[in-house]
């Protein structure tokens, strides 16, 4: 860009605006970030697709085009329509619980340099995490184009259970593919899902993990396009995906915009999310994408260290190609075979990432780095007993990275600053509940020979 | 160790192997038969030698794939050979050896079928240039649909390479006309909605792509996906120029070896077999 921004304030100082009225207008500037996006008129918020700058597009068998062309159609006009944006906002409001609440964590923020955090709390949600927001969506969609029943994919299994939730509320049959493994693993998972009335179907194929979900639904979508749709659990995938995705999510940063306005007055410095397929990451992003002074920080499943091959830092390590429908950052040996990603969390354990993500990357926007697991469950057990919150392990990496970025704007504040003159807002996605095995079983609490220290050694995330 | 591909028999119809393969067969006053089998199943020999016997036992085109990790266009068989392949040491580069081995034996035109993550990563221009020294005639992509195709169709206009996009019953008349225009060699007709893997019967859809895409100007159009048959051979060969015919020979080399491939392969050509050899897998 020819005609860039240039910073004129100290880094992330001048972000806050006096009042709500004048925030979007603000043109306060960090200078982490504001060099390498935006000229003043140029907005990143509501890209449309397919493209974000090199990523995204539609990499997929023809046999599929017209059923994206189908969906892409149906939520333009979706969109544009107020009986349909009413049918989503009540729905939020009604039956998922928003808007979820911004809720400032005192006692967890000692441990990010004493600078300001707030949750914002998508653990709340109906289901439990920030899932929910999307199938709502896209099921309502499913129905406006006249579809009977919906597919999607699941890994541990809070997308399988949030799709079978959404099906089971507008009538639509349900089917989840889930990797054999994992049905294993996650048996009450499964058992809810089929409580809900969804199918849960096995996934023997290739490695059986969800990428392998993936395939299989995406080989029954083939099959069965006339009467089903797709209900994608991540901002990836083919257009129009990504951004769809994005859209059911971006209430997310919405409300905690307007949130944080109204409890501190003042835009934050930094917002931390997770990313695996990166969706409630994007959803929280999105509300902040040109307040040039927010920095944003997405957090990568690390596993046992990057340097160990072990981990799904897809960013930080992977390299451009084309997985299950878009161009992005992959993980991919050689030969551009897709390999085999490893997290604590079974939520972020994908070797791919969305498109918009690695545009956010690629032009300084948006910061990503990995976090190991040890670093999420220290995380994971400081935030559920400094603020009696139980996060996703999912969330806990999000955490984790908090506490970093919060040490980092701790030291580096200028002369007449206070740590708590800085404000980091954490997508705390979802709760914890499934998790409590695995943490049981990490922290050693489960007593020998108990079923529950069984289950945990299986890594059954509940 | 390979002859220059321009100087290879059948380069005509403006250079399409593919194409003067398919036209050979026409004038001999039938339908071309295509065979599919994965590169290096169950290893890299026998797949070169399976590709002879197809070759040499009535197959005018050869179609060897590259086995991926993601491969969402492929049922339970061909996933099975291609895992297996992948477990035996197979590496994207060794097809360009199972190319040259069949180009090596034989006159047959020879087309890759990949999705398209392994080319981008070895980088559209090194894989085409490495395919056409191998002697390969071009490419078959069954996840890579001319909107995303821009890099691939200079590459392969200026280096002669063969291109086959799909088109499926649920193709839009426009698609299809901006599919048979970018196409060169051949236009692949999935004949039903669903991923590869025999089927005894091919339907009514089949008929209506393969006239959809001719009346979209295609001059060659094969169709593939289910095809398992001497039987569905001669149905499907009376409306269409081409017969692709895939997971009943994976099944046949993968119960019987090379021999059964063949056998398969001559049953197919005559149009004379009694049963479906192979297995309905």
């Amino acid at each position: 860009m020819t005609d860039m921004h240039q910073g004129t304030g100290l880094p992330g100082t001048d972000a806050g605006v006096a009042d709500g009225a004048d925030a979007g207008t603000a043109q306060g500037i960090d200078a982490g970030t504001a060099e390498a996006f935006l000229s003043h008129d140029e907005s990143l918020r509501h890209a449309p697709g397919p493209y974000f700058g090199a990523y995204g597009g539609r990499w997929m068998p023809e046999s599929l085009i017209a059923a994206l062309d189908e969906l892409q159609d149906t939520f333009d006009k979706a969109k544009a329509d107020p009986e349909f944006t009413a049918q989503v906002t009540d729905l939020n409001r009604n039956y998922a619980g928003r808007p979820s609440l911004l809720t400032e964590a005192q006692r967890f923020a000692e441990h990010c340099g004493g600078v300001r955090v707030f949750l914002k709390r998508e653990d709340l949600n109906h289901t439990g995490s920030h899932k929910i927001n999307n199938v709502l969506g896209q099921a309502l969609l499913a129905k406006r184009m006249g579809k009977t029943r919906v597919i999607a994919e699941t890994g541990a299994g809070q997308h399988g259970v949030a799709s079978a939730t959404a099906a089971a509320l507008l009538g639509l049959e349900c089917v989840v593919y889930m990797g054999a493994e994992d049905t294993r693993r996650q048996a009450l998972n499964v058992a809810r899902m089929q409580l809900l009335g969804a199918t849960v179907v096995p996934v023997t194929n290739g490695s059986q993990t969800l990428k392998d979900a993936i395939n299989d639904a995406l080989r029954d979508w083939v099959a069965n396009v006339e009467t089903t749709h797709y209900l994608l659990g991540t901002a990836a995938g083919a257009h129009p995906f990504p951004a769809m995705v994005r859209y059911f999510h971006e209430v997310i940063g919405e409300e905690a915009r307007e949130q944080i306005l109204e409890q501190t007055g003042r835009l934050p410095d930094a917002v931390c999310a997770c990313v695996g397929g990166g969706s409630n990451a994007i959803g929280l992003f999105h509300g902040f994408l040109d307040d040039r002074g927010v920095a944003l920080h997405g957090f990568e499943a690390g596993g046992d260290g990057v340097e160990s091959g072990r981990h799904a830092a897809t960013i930080t390590l992977g390299r451009p190609g084309v997985l299950h429908g878009a161009r992005s950052y992959l993980m991919q040996d050689e030969d551009g075979q897709t390999m085999e990603s490893h997290s604590i969390s079974a939520g972020l354990d994908y070797p791919g990432v969305g498109p918009e993500h690695a545009h956010l990357a690629d032009i300084g926007r948006a910061n990503y780095e990995p976090i190991t697991d040890a670093e999420a469950m220290e995380a994971f057990q400081l935030l559920s007993r400094t603020e009696g919150i139980i996060p996703a392990i999912e969330t806990a990496h999000a955490l984790a990275g908090a506490m970093k970025v919060g040490r980092r704007l701790a030291a580096d504040l200028g002369p007449e600053e206070q740590p708590s003159d800085r404000i980091i807002i954490v997508n705390l996605s979802g709760r914890g509940d499934k998790d409590v095995a695995t943490a049981a079983g990490y922290f050693d609490l489960l007593p020998e020979d108990s079923a529950e220290q069984e289950i945990a050694e299986e890594g059954e995330q509940l | 160790m390979t002859t220059d591909p321009a100087d290879r028999p059948g380069r005509v119809l403006g250079g399409s192997r593919a194409a003067a393969a398919i036209e050979k067969a026409r004038s001999e006053g039938r339908a071309a038969l295509i065979g599919y089998l994965p590169g290096g199943f169950p290893d890299v020999q026998t797949s070169i030698d399976a590709g002879i016997a197809m070759a040499r036992n009535g197959m005018d085109l050869i179609e060897i794939g590259i086995p991926y990790s993601d491969p969402v266009m492929d049922g339970q068989v061909i996933q099975e050979a291609t895992v297996e392949a992948l477990a035996n040491g197979f590496t994207v580069p060794r097809i360009f050896d199972v190319v040259e081995g069949i180009t090596r034996e034989t006159d047959a035109a020879v087309l890759v079928m990949t999705y398209w993550n392994p080319v981008m990563r070895m980088g559209v221009r090194a894989f085409a240039e490495r395919l056409v020294a191998a002697g390969g005639a071009g490419l078959i992509t069954p996840d890579l649909i001319p909107d995303e195709a821009a890099e691939w169709l200079e590459i392969s206009e200026e280096l002669g390479l063969d291109r086959v996009f799909l088109v499926a019953p649920s193709t839009s008349p426009q698609r299809m006309q901006n599919t048979v225009d970018a196409s060169r060699g051949f236009v692949y007709a999935v004949s039903v909605m669903g991923v590869t893997g025999a089927r005894t019967s091919v339907g009514a859809a089949a008929r209506a792509v393969v006239d959809a895409a001719h009346g979209a100007g295609a001059e060659r159009v094969c169709v593939g996906l289910g095809v398992s048959s001497s039987a569905q051979v001669r149905e499907i060969g009376a409306y269409a120029d081409g017969v692709i015919v895939g997971t009943a020979l994976v099944a046949a080399l993968r119960d019987g070896g090379v021999d059964a491939v063949a056998e398969l392969a001559r049953e197919l050509s005559t149009g004379a077999a009694k049963t479906p050899a192979g297995g309905s897998a």
